[in-house]
C-alpha cells in the first residue's frame, strides 16, 4: 500500500516541472512514503518500499539510465537514514533532512561513475542547499503524518 | 527534550512526538548548509582561470576574444560593448533599459558567464 502512494507521490513530482536550472533539485515527495514506512513499519518494508518505488517507476515514467541514478540516490539515501534514526539522536526532520541530501549525493556520485567526469560535482553546492530545505519540507509533512496516520495504519 | 529509547530495525510501536526537532536535528541542517556553502566557495575560487572568452547572440558563436589582450569589442551591430582588460571581462555598455549584464561585473574564471537577455547575447570564459 504505501509502495502505491510512493508511486504517486513520484508520478506526481515527475509532473511538477523543474523550476531551477540545476538538474536534481526537487521535492522528493516520494522519500514521504519511504519515512513514513521507516517509522511505523520498520527498516525491511522502508526498503522495499525505496526499491520498488525505484524499480517500477522507472520502469513505467524513466528512461534508459535514469534507473541507475534513481537506485543509488535511494540506497544511500536509505543507509544514512537508517544510520541517522538508529543514533536515536534526531527526529523525523533531522532524518529527512539527510536523506533528501544524501538522495542528490548518491545520484550525483552515480552520475560521476557514469559520466567518467567530475563536472557534475558542481552542481554539489546548491543541491545541498536545496536538499536540506526539501527534506525539512517532507521531514515537517512525515512528522505529522506519522502522529495522526501512524496508530491508524499499524497492524 | 524527550529522549528516545529505540533499537536500529526495529519496528517502534511508541507514539512519541517523533516530530519535535531535536538539537541534533538543528546541528545536521547548519552543518549541511555551512558545508554546501564551504563548497560553493571553493569551487568559484579553484575555478581555473579561463584563456579567452566567448561571444554568443542567440545559440550562434559570433566571436573570440583573448583574455590575455585587453580590448574593446563592440558586439551585435552595438548594443553591447564588451570590455577585455588585465584578465578580466566585463559588459562596458549595453542598450537595453535595465543594463543587468553590465552590473553582473567582471568575469574570468572558466565557465563564468554574463547574459544580456534582451539582446540575445550570452558572454563565456573558456
Amino acid at each position: 500500500m504505501t509502495v502505491a502512494v510512493a508511486m504517486v507521490l513520484s508520478f506526481v513530482e515527475s509532473q511538477i516541472p523543474a523550476f531551477v536550472a540545476v538538474p536534481g533539485v526537487k521535492i522528493g515527495l516520494a522519500n514521504l512514503a519511504v519515512i513514513f514506512a521507516l517509522f511505523v513499519f520498520g527498516w525491511r518494508e522502508a526498503l522495499a518500499v525505496s526499491l520498488v518505488r525505484v524499480l517500477l517507476v522507472s520502469l513505467l515514467f524513466g528512461n534508459a539510465v535514469g534507473w541507475l541514478y534513481s537506485l543509488s540516490g535511494a540506497l544511500l539515501s536509505f543507509l544514512v537514514m537508517l544510520a541517522l534514526r538508529a543514533t536515536g539522536k534526531f527526529s523525523v526532520l533531522g532524518i529527512s533532512v539527510a536523506g533528501g541530501v544524501f538522495h542528490n549525493i548518491g545520484q550525483i556520485a552515480a552520475a560521476m561513475a557514469v559520466l567518467r567526469s567530475e563536472g557534475v560535482l558542481y552542481y554539489l553546492p546548491p543541491l545541498l542547499l536545496s536538499g536540506t530545505i526539501a527534506g525539512a519540507v517532507i521531514g515537517i509533512a512525515s512528522a505529522i503524518l506519522i502522529d495522526r496516520l501512524g496508530n491508524c495504519v499499524k497492524m | 527534550m524527550k529522549q528516545e529509547n529505540e533499537k536500529p530495525g526495529e519496528s517502534v510501536s511508541s507514539e512519541k512526538r517523533r516530530g519535535f526537532p531535536r538539537r541534533a536535528d538543528l546541528f545536521l541542517i547548519l552543518g549541511l548548509l555551512v558545508v554546501g556553502g564551504l563548497l560553493f566557495l571553493f569551487f568559484r575560487l579553484s575555478a581555473p582561470t579561463g584563456n579567452r572568452v566567448t561571444v554568443r547572440v542567440g545559440d550562434e558563436v559570433v566571436a573570440r576574444y583573448p583574455l590575455d589582450i585587453d580590448g574593446a569589442y563592440t558586439l551585435n551591430g552595438g548594443t553591447n560593448l564588451l570590455v577585455v582588460k588585465d584578465g578580466y571581462a566585463y559588459m562596458e555598455r549595453a542598450d537595453c533599459p535595465d543594463g543587468l549584464c553590465i552590473r553582473q561585473g567582471k568575469i574570468s574564471k572558466e565557465g563564468e558567464r554574463i547574459v544580456c537577455l534582451p539582446n540575445r547575447v550570452m558572454v563565456t570564459i573558456e
